[in-house]
């Protein structure tokens, strides 16, 4: 097996409050990455999928723990070193609405990166990145604001690209967008995988999505990982992630009727388990 | 989708200004293209002046000593020492001119670097730097100015600079506070990890928001710094041997009993010249923080089409819903302006028949009028839609055909549950105050009555400690928790119809399915009938006993629920369960 491209070792993330308390947001979290593999952190609101990503990216401080990206270490550098090593990882954001500028134009948007990193190709590169992502080659002059909420996250993922990076990190992706949309977004995603051998590290709050899109599930619950493997969405056996597969309701009545039941068993077998100790 | 606005017009950002459109449209604006013309002629009278202007400004006539207005060779008069006064004004223009820049210059340059740096790093700079803010905005500045004459003498540029410095806080704190909103924005974080570096993101992000707020504040410091130097001059703190603006008003007043007219020239000037300013301060606003097109509907307009919509109200032969229909919408049509004179339709004539029990989904993706239909069955769509046909059967009446049977509706037979539970409480009051309120509101009951009412039902919508919560405030619950007290609330009054728009959209998968169990047991136990907004397909399987499919505006589909999702008839319906299923852990 080749060695990973990422590496996360023992991360833990404080925050500290105004008045010195301070809260654990991220608890002794590791996991690594190979090349063209997508990993999938899913957890529901404050388990600290978020907290990972942005610590991945620089935008969050690391308190201990270490993280490692072809081999060099990237957490707590400077903002300079970080632009020479980190380049290879770039970033897809929830909000395809705030994640765009809305006073540039999309060729700016894309040409951006590639100044910023001295890389030539400008124009072409531009239409060859458009192009990779399902868009017309004339939307190059036109604002964020004329494209709706799916355009703009294949424009964030042109940009993301923009650099050739080895690790893309996708913040739910998808969770601002509507289900046949967030059909195609995942499917253009798994090619550009396959053309690219880009590696994603996929943070989500749809068990669902992230099976259908991950090599590798890892389940936060409260800024840990309970569990992680490949087929975690499938044959959970964390307590917590069995609860999480059964809330999510079934478009088929019939089915849907069926896993109720199991969740309310779930449940009521957990109180009588609780009530016994 | 999660976020779907009721009013298309407002997800509309505002719009990039590009330097061009915002020239025209500030000039096609009739109180703009004043207010630049005058401004523009002051400041040709003042580069005019080695040209144009009839004498030097210190050249005295002896014959013209206290000349009226329009006397020959003196257009406006001349002063006491028989100088000519409309000479002075124009040599006293490019005085006042050059004043008012330097103030500009010197203000934007300390206020906004300041405000840019302060509000991007933030920290120990932010406090050092407000810290000195604070301290100048606490100086009085007249007399700040009348205590540097004793300093530098008659020196009016001295004295406009330092005024430039004492109003830089005005830049400062409305520059730090744009910047504090913008550098959390996503794509200032984008543009970090694409590697910019901080010039260039300060440069090419964060300078660009804050430069319409900036413009407008440049128009409102431009008419202070002519206000204040034609007051310092006034005192006679100017240099008497130069013409300016308030040293002409200073000489006029002086002279007034002799020359009853010398005052109107300078007092107008700067009165116009300082009005021009601040108008056009105020058209700027409007040109530049409004979006791109005016999308008001015309008043008369808005009236023809309430009235066409009532005609064709009485004219209906109304097909009288049957027995047990709780809710009946009949041909309901709603548009947005999308200019003075057009509305454009969103919800083409939709039909839709709520029985008594009965949990109806509407489902659709944004920008289906899904959520249209909800608010026009509360009465509470946004004020700029307009209602351009049919008609809401409530209980026998028709609640669009007047306002009153809107209002006796409204909490007593229709519930709301909404979106997003936090945004849905006021965080100023306690939980316990907002539901007793709401409660009274729609029954003539005590405080007490609706207190102890509130507290079995809060039990009951399984809330542990009622009373507990009661007490406490909206930011010391869980959206779970907030979103369980809302429904509290909206079955309260105890209704016949709750209309719930996307009530578990903002809430974890775990707590929606307890929200779910909720609503399914307490429509059961109250045969309350609900209209369920929502995109989510898995809730409509796990909660609705009948379904309409809606698109761009029409119901494409409607059955009940087990039959829509075996066997669907539309294309539409078909792609929409497939993309859910595709997504979906079926093996469990």
């Amino acid at each position: 097996m080749p060695s990973p491209i990422l590496e996360v070792k023992n991360l833990d993330v404080t925050y500290t409050g105004r008045h010195g308390l301070s809260k654990k947001v991220i608890n002794d979290v590791s996991f690594d990455l190979h090349p063209g593999e997508t990993v999938s952190l899913v957890g529901e609101s404050g388990s600290g999928k978020t907290t990972i990503g942005r610590a991945i990216l620089g935008l969050a401080p690391v308190t201990s723990g270490s993280i490692t990206f072809c081999g060099e270490t990237i957490s707590n550098i400077s903002r300079s070193e970080r632009r020479r090593i980190a380049r290879g990882i770039q970033v897809v954001f929830q909000d395809p609405y705030s994640s765009l500028n809305p006073s540039m134009t999309v060729e700016d948007i894309l040409v951006e990166p590639m100044q910023a990193a001295g890389a030539s190709g400008g124009r072409d590169r531009v239409r060859e990145l458009l192009d990779s992502v399902g868009l017309p080659s004339d939307s190059g002059s036109r604002y964020p604001k004329e494209f709706s909420g799916g355009q703009r996250q294949r424009i964030a993922i042109a940009r993301a690209l923009a650099l050739d990076p080895a690790v893309i990190i996708c913040d739910e992706p998808t969770s601002a967008l509507d289900v046949t949309t967030q059909a195609r977004v995942l499917a253009l995603l798994k090619d550009l995988q396959q053309q690219t051998g880009v590696a994603y590290l996929f943070i989500s709050h749809d068990l669902g999505v992230v099976n259908l899109i991950s090599d590798r599930i890892g389940v936060l619950y409260q800024g840990s990982i309970v569990e992680l493997g490949e087929h975690v969405a499938t044959k959970p056996q964390h307590e917590y992630t069995k609860r999480l597969q059964m809330a999510a309701p079934v478009a088929d009545p019939k089915k849907q009727r069926e896993r109720r039941a199991a969740r309310l068993k779930l449940l009521a077998d957990e109180k009588v388990g609780a009530g016994r100790l | 989708m999660s976020a779907e606005t009721p009013n298309p017009a407002a997800t509309e950002a505002p719009v990039p200004v590009a330097g061009r459109s915002v020239m025209k449209r500030l000039v096609t604006n009739p109180m703009g293209a004043i207010c630049l013309a005058y401004l523009l002629f002051v400041i040709f009278l003042g580069l005019s002046s080695p040209f144009l202007a009839p004498f030097q400004p210190n050249q005295a006539d002896l014959n013209a000593v206290n000349a009226g207005p329009f006397e020959p060779g003196h257009l406006l008069g001349a002063d006491s020492a028989g100088r000519d006064i409309l000479s002075q004004l124009m040599w006293g223009t490019s005085q006042t001119l050059l004043g008012s820049v330097l103030v500009l210059t010197i203000s934007v340059a300390a206020g906004v670097t300041g405000g840019l740096l302060a509000g991007f790093y933030r920290g120990k700079f932010e406090t050092a730097a407000d810290w000195v803010n604070d301290v100048i905005m606490s100086l009085p500045s007249i007399v700040l100015l009348i205590a540097l004459y004793a300093l530098t003498g008659p020196n009016v540029m001295v004295a406009m600079a330092v005024f430039g410095l004492l109003v830089a806080p005005t830049y400062y704190r409305l520059v730090r506070a744009v910047v504090v909103g913008v550098r959390t924005e996503l794509y200032v974080d984008a543009a970090k990890v694409v590697g910019l570096s901080d010039q260039r993101i300060i440069g090419r992000h964060v300078l660009w928001a804050v430069r319409a707020p900036v413009v407008i504040q440049s128009s409102f410091i431009l008419a202070a710094g002519i206000g204040i130097q034609a007051g310092v001059e006034f005192l006679g703190l100017g240099d008497p041997k130069q013409a300016s603006w308030g040293g002409t008003l200073q000489n006029a007043n002086n002279n007034i009993y002799n020359n009853r007219f010398g005052v109107l020239w300078p007092a107008l000037l700067v009165t116009l010249t300082i009005l021009a300013l601040v108008l056009l301060g105020n058209v700027l606003r409007d040109v530049l923080q409004s979006s791109a097109r005016n999308k008001t509907l015309r008043k008369d307009r808005r009236r023809e089409l309430a009235r066409k919509a009532q005609q064709e109200r009485t004219a209906a032969t109304s097909d009288l819903p049957a027995q047990d229909v709780v809710l009946s919408i009949r041909g309901l049509r709603v548009g947005y302006p999308d200019g003075p004179d057009s509305v454009r339709e969103v919800v083409h004539g939709v039909d839709l028949d709520v029985r008594r029990g009965e949990i109806h989904g509407l489902v659709g993706e944004s920008g289906s009028g899904k959520s249209q239909m909800a608010f026009s069955t509360l009465g509470i769509l946004p004020k700029e839609a307009v209602i351009l046909g049919g008609s809401i059967y409530q209980g026998g009446e028709d609640i669009l055909a007047d306002d009153k049977s809107m209002k006796k509706a409204r909490g007593h037979r229709i519930g709301y549950i909404p979106q997003e539970p936090m945004s849905n409480l006021d965080p100023s009051f306690t939980i316990g105050a907002q539901l007793v309120y709401g409660l009274r509101a729609v029954k003539t009951i005590s405080a007490k009555e609706a207190k102890k009412q509130l507290t079995t039902l809060l039990a009951k919508v399984g809330i542990r400690d009622p009373e507990g919560i009661m007490r406490l405030y909206p930011h010391e619950i869980s959206g779970g928790m907030a979103q369980r007290v809302l429904i509290c609330g909206a079955v309260a009054a105890d209704p016949d119809l709750i209309v719930a728009d996307e009530p578990t959209t903002a809430l974890d998968v775990t707590v929606q399915a307890e929200v779910l169990e909720l609503l399914r047991q307490l429509s059961k136990e109250r045969g309350l009938a609900m209209i369920l907004v929502t995109h989510n397909l898995g809730v409509v399987a796990d909660l609705c006993d009948t379904v309409s499919v809606m698109k761009s505006g029409r119901i494409v589909e409607h059955n009940d629920v087990e039959s829509l999702f075996e066997d669907p008839q539309q294309d539409y319906t078909k792609e929409l369960l497939e993309s859910t299923r595709r997504v979906e852990l079926l093996e469990v």
